[in-house]
Formats: structure tokens, C-alpha cells, sequence
């Protein structure tokens, strides 16, 4: 069974109709790149998955559970996870409160404690920074707290808007790698990205979308090495 | 004029400035998190020293009207909440605040109705009438107990706020209601649970200062202005500004009544015009609110 398993979606933005029967399917423990250019719809289909749109028809099932009739705290709850573009890291607040955010709605049964020693280790440049105010953080190290704020509760997948943007090369090869061992440990990801050859290096399986519409479905590898096909559809 | 008297007229303003901390907070708690300017807040005030009233007749004590009557209205504040308020989030930012206009006119005609529109005078607990010389001054016994229940509350409310996770809820939630949605948090529930909090402060602001001053249908009309100076003065939806512009606003109040009696209304938006001048946001205030 996919992990998670998009048919038939449209969403809509006040009366503009940006999605037009988005069907794409994400096996569990893979990484998915979602390519395609600025507008052509590829954030819009994460956040109709997470519950963002304000309307979305079709279906989107997550291991097996319709959706779209669910609000976005539900989701989240069933272990599906979400890091903006813009991040959202929330002002105010330490390094610390926000990795904490990532906890408070879970049931108790992870140590808190525990769980941000643990997230520390796998991210140490937020390891040296707990206690100061997250939004002081670089771009890159901002970026990496939202990811380590959404996969602190351990989800069963994550969507990803944009994690490489405006990051030093050197944080985005750490991501990577970073990816990979989530990937490892069970975790699926859909990776949306403008970054297209970091994505598709990254990915198991590609999906292009353009005007609201999946235009290309392939193994990431096979889209790697069909430079004519990512010239159509990904040019800037 | 002796520094005596300066003294108590002092502490007179900080009895004061307490009972305005606690509505102001309110109001300043429900914007911070909802963005409702809650106009109700006055008349729920005034609902509060009402309820404080009935109870302590019903059971012949002071500290049941205290202890159940902030409760009770808090619990009317979530189902006014649910009720009348969720259903205008998402449209414009005027529909809940002349919804909460309404509703104030009717609390009060509803109080009119079943109280009379006389003024009820509510007696001072034996155990907290009487003064206490505390050697630089006598001050009522009374007023130096509203003082440390409001400084209990503020201290309970703070350690809420910062060693919770309801109160990390609420912090991040203030700043940013989408992100605590993906993050699993159900912020509707938690809105519901801030009105409640902010409307149950108010009526214990009202419990309060019931034995102060005459408990009447329009008392709450007068806080509810002075407790929006205090919000504006110390910086919409900052709780530390309600604190220290709700103490500033009533020993400018206090003391100008010393001087000046018939200036003593107009003092604190005297002083509100001048904060404005100088800081638009308020004391507290950030520039750029999310």
C-alpha cells in the first residue's frame, strides 16, 4: 500500500483553479522529488495533503486513511508531517521551544528530554544553540530547525517545501545527507524543490507538474539523465 | 503634604492599577491570540462583581463569591466563545468587535433587569476591613489583600505561561496560528480555552474591586475604557505592558486625585497621548505584530 496516495485533486484559491486532478502515489521509505516550474502548482499540492487550501477536492489518502475531510492537527497526528517554505520559525521563542513545539501535541510517550538530545546530536549546529532566539539563526540554520522541529515527533513522512532555497551549498549537501538516513530509518519524504538536480540525486522516483497538472512520472534517475524532458518542464 | 499621605495615596493607585492589570490582561490575552478587540470586557467586568455578589450572599462568604465567580463567568466566556464569536473568524476584523459591543448592552440591560439599576453596596469581609499600620502609613487591609491576590494571579499566570506546554502553546500560538496547526495543535481548542482565561480574569478584577466601589450596571463601562488605555499604553497583546501600564495608569490616577481631583479622569489618556508621541506601539509593544 502507498504511503501516501494523491487521485483526482483539485484545489482552488478564492475562484482561481490552480489544481487539475493531481494524481501521484509515494511509496513508503522513499523520497519523492516534485518538480516543475515556479506556479505550476507543486506547494499547492503539499498543503491541499497537510490541509492548507481552503478548497480541495479529490482524494489524498495517507496510509490508507482518507484526508481531505480532516483538518490539518489531525494529520499531523497520524504521523504526517510538514516544513514550510517560509520555514515559521516562531519569534519569541528559543531554538529549544521550537524543537518543543514539535512535541506538544503528541500523547506523552516521548521523552521530551530525551527526544532533543537526540535531535541535537543529529543536528549540531542547533546542538551549540538551544538556548538563543531561533529566529536569530542563518537562513540554513533556520531551515534546518523547521526539519528537525517536524521530524522530532518521529512521523511516518514528511513534505518538504523548498528545504534547499537560498542555502549555502555546504548545509545543503549536509541536508542530503541528513535525507538519506531518514530515508534509512523508514521515514518517506516528498521533496519539493527548485534545486532540480540536487532533488532528483536525492530521490528515488520524480514527479513533474505543470499548470496543475502531473505532466511526467519517472524514476528520479531516469529524469536525471533526460536533460530534454527537465529543459521542458523545469527551465526557469 | 506630608509624605504620609503621599504614601497612601500611592498604594491607593497601586489597588487600583491591580484591578486594572487583571482586565486589562484579559483584553490584552484574547487580542494577542484571537485579534478580538472583546468590547464585552467592561460589562463582563461588571457581570463578574454581580456573581461575586449573589454567591456570597447564597452562601454567607466572601471567599466563595471570590472563588466562584471568576470560574463560572469564565466558563460563560468559552461558551460565548463558541457560540457567538467562532463563527465570525475569517471574516472582517469588525464583525467580532461589534458583535461583543452588542453583547456588553445586553449584559447589562440583562443585569438591569434582574438587579435593578440601583447600585447594590457590597459589604468588605469583617476578616479584610479595618487598616494596618505598616509604619509608613495606615492603609485598609482590604486593598493590600487585592494587591497580593493580584500578585498570586500574575505569578500563577506567568509560570503558566512559561513552564507549561499549554502556555508554550499559547505563546507560539499568539505569533503564529498556522504552524501550531501542522504542528498538530487543534488552535481552535486553545482559542476557546484564552477567551475563557481572559473573561474569567475580568470577573475576578470585577470580584475584586466589588467591595471598592458601589457595584452598579454601568461600573463596567468606565474600566472598560481605562483598562484600553492600559492595553495601548503598555503595547497591544503584550502581557508585561498590561502589567506595568496597568500600575502606571492607576498611580497617575491616584495621584493626580491628590492634586488635581477634577483632572484625575483625564490623566491617563493624557498620558497614553504622550506614549503614543513617543512610542506608537506602546511601552511594551513590538513594531511588527504576525
Amino acid at each position: 500500500m502507498a504511503m501516501l496516495e494523491i487521485e483526482g485533486l483539485n484545489a482552488w484559491y478564492g475562484a482561481s483553479h490552480v489544481l487539475h486532478g493531481i494524481s501521484l502515489a509515494i511509496a513508503p521509505g522513499e523520497i519523492v522529488a516534485l518538480v516543475g516550474r515556479n506556479g505550476a502548482g507543486k506547494t499547492t499540492t503539499i498543503r491541499s495533503a497537510m490541509g492548507l487550501m481552503p478548497k480541495a477536492t479529490g482524494s489524498v489518502r495517507f496510509a490508507g486513511t482518507e484526508l481531505l475531510a480532516l483538518p490539518a492537527h489531525a494529520r499531523f497526528r497520524m504521523g504526517l508531517a510538514y516544513v514550510p517554505e517560509d520555514r515559521r520559525i516562531v519569534p519569541g521563542l528559543s531554538v529549544r521551544e521550537n524543537l518543543q513545539l514539535g512535541l506538544v501535541a503528541t500523547d506523552g510517550s516521548i521523552d521530551e528530554r530525551r527526544a532533543i538530545d537526540e535531535i541535537a546530536e543529529s543536528f549540531p549546529r542547533l546542538k551549540e544553540r538551544l538556548d538563543q532566539e531561533g529566529v536569530t539563526l542563518s537562513g540554513g540554520e533556520q531551515q534546518m530547525l523547521a526539519i528537525a522541529r517536524a521530524m522530532i515527533a518521529k512521523p511516518k513522512m514528511i513534505l518538504l517545501d523548498e528545504p534547499s532555497e537560498g542555502i549555502m551549498p555546504v548545509l545543503v549537501e549536509e541536508m542530503g545527507t541528513l535525507f538519506r538516513r531518514l530515508r534509512d530509518t523508514g521515514v518517506t519524504l516528498l521533496l519539493v524543490e527548485q534545486n532540480v538536480e540536487w532533488a532528483l540525486r536525492l530521490a528515488d522516483h520524480a514527479v513533474i507538474i505543470d499548470q496543475g497538472e502531473v505532466v511526467h512520472r519517472s524514476t528520479a534517475a531516469a529524469l536525471l539523465a533526460d536533460k530534454a524532458m527537465q529543459d521542458r518542464y523545469c527551465a526557469v | 503634604m506630608d509624605a504620609e499621605l503621599i504614601a497612601m495615596q500611592l498604594f491607593s493607585g497601586i489597588a487600583l492599577g491591580a484591578i486594572l492589570i487583571m482586565v486589562a490582561l484579559g483584553l490584552s490575552i484574547i487580542f494577542g491570540m484571537l485579534g478580538v478587540v472583546n468590547f464585552a470586557h467592561g460589562a463582563l467586568f461588571m457581570v463578574g462583581a454581580y456573581a461575586g455578589l449573589w454567591v456570597a450572599s447564597r452562601t454567607g462568604s466572601f471567599w466563595w463569591g471570590l472563588l466562584v465567580a471568576p470560574i463560572a463567568i469564565g466558563l460563560f466566556g468559552i461558551l460565548i466563545e463558541r457560540v457567538l464569536i467562532r463563527p465570525l473568524y475569517g471574516r472582517s476584523v469588525d464583525d467580532p468587535l461589534l458583535l461583543t459591543f452588542g453583547l456588553g448592552y445586553v449584559l447589562v440591560e440583562a443585569v438591569r433587569i434582574v438587579f435593578g439599576s440601583d447600585g447594590i453596596p457590597f459589604q468588605t469581609p469583617p476578616e479584610l476591613s479595618g487598616v494596618a499600620d505598616l509604619g509608613i502609613g495606615f492603609f485598609p487591609v482590604y486593598r493590600l489583600f487585592v494587591v497580593g491576590v493580584v500578585a498570586i494571579v500574575l505569578v500563577l499566570l506567568w509560570l503558566g505561561l512559561e513552564k507549561t506546554k499549554f502556555g508554550l502553546i499559547v505563546r507560539a500560538g499568539a505569533k503564529d496560528p498556522q504552524i501550531m496547526r501542522v504542528l498538530g495543535v487543534d488552535i481552535a481548542k486553545v482559542w476557546l480555552l484564552v477567551f475563557g482565561l481572559g473573561v474569567g480574569l475580568t470577573a475576578l478584577g470585577g470580584v475584586l474591586a466589588a467591595p471598592m466601589r458601589n457595584v452598579n450596571p454601568e461600573m463596567g463601562a468606565l474600566v472598560l475604557a481605562e483598562a484600553f488605555v492600559v492595553t495601548v499604553i503598555g503595547g497591544m497583546g503584550s502581557l508585561l505592558g498590561a502589567v506595568v501600564a496597568g500600575l502606571l495608569v492607576g498611580v497617575a490616577i491616584s495621584m493626580t486625585a491628590l492634586v488635581a481631583p477634577e483632572m484625575a479622569t483625564i490623566v491617563m489618556f493624557a498620558l497614553m497621548a504622550a506614549v503614543l508621541l513617543v512610542r506608537p506601539q506602546g511601552l511594551f509593544g513590538k513594531k511588527s505584530r504576525a
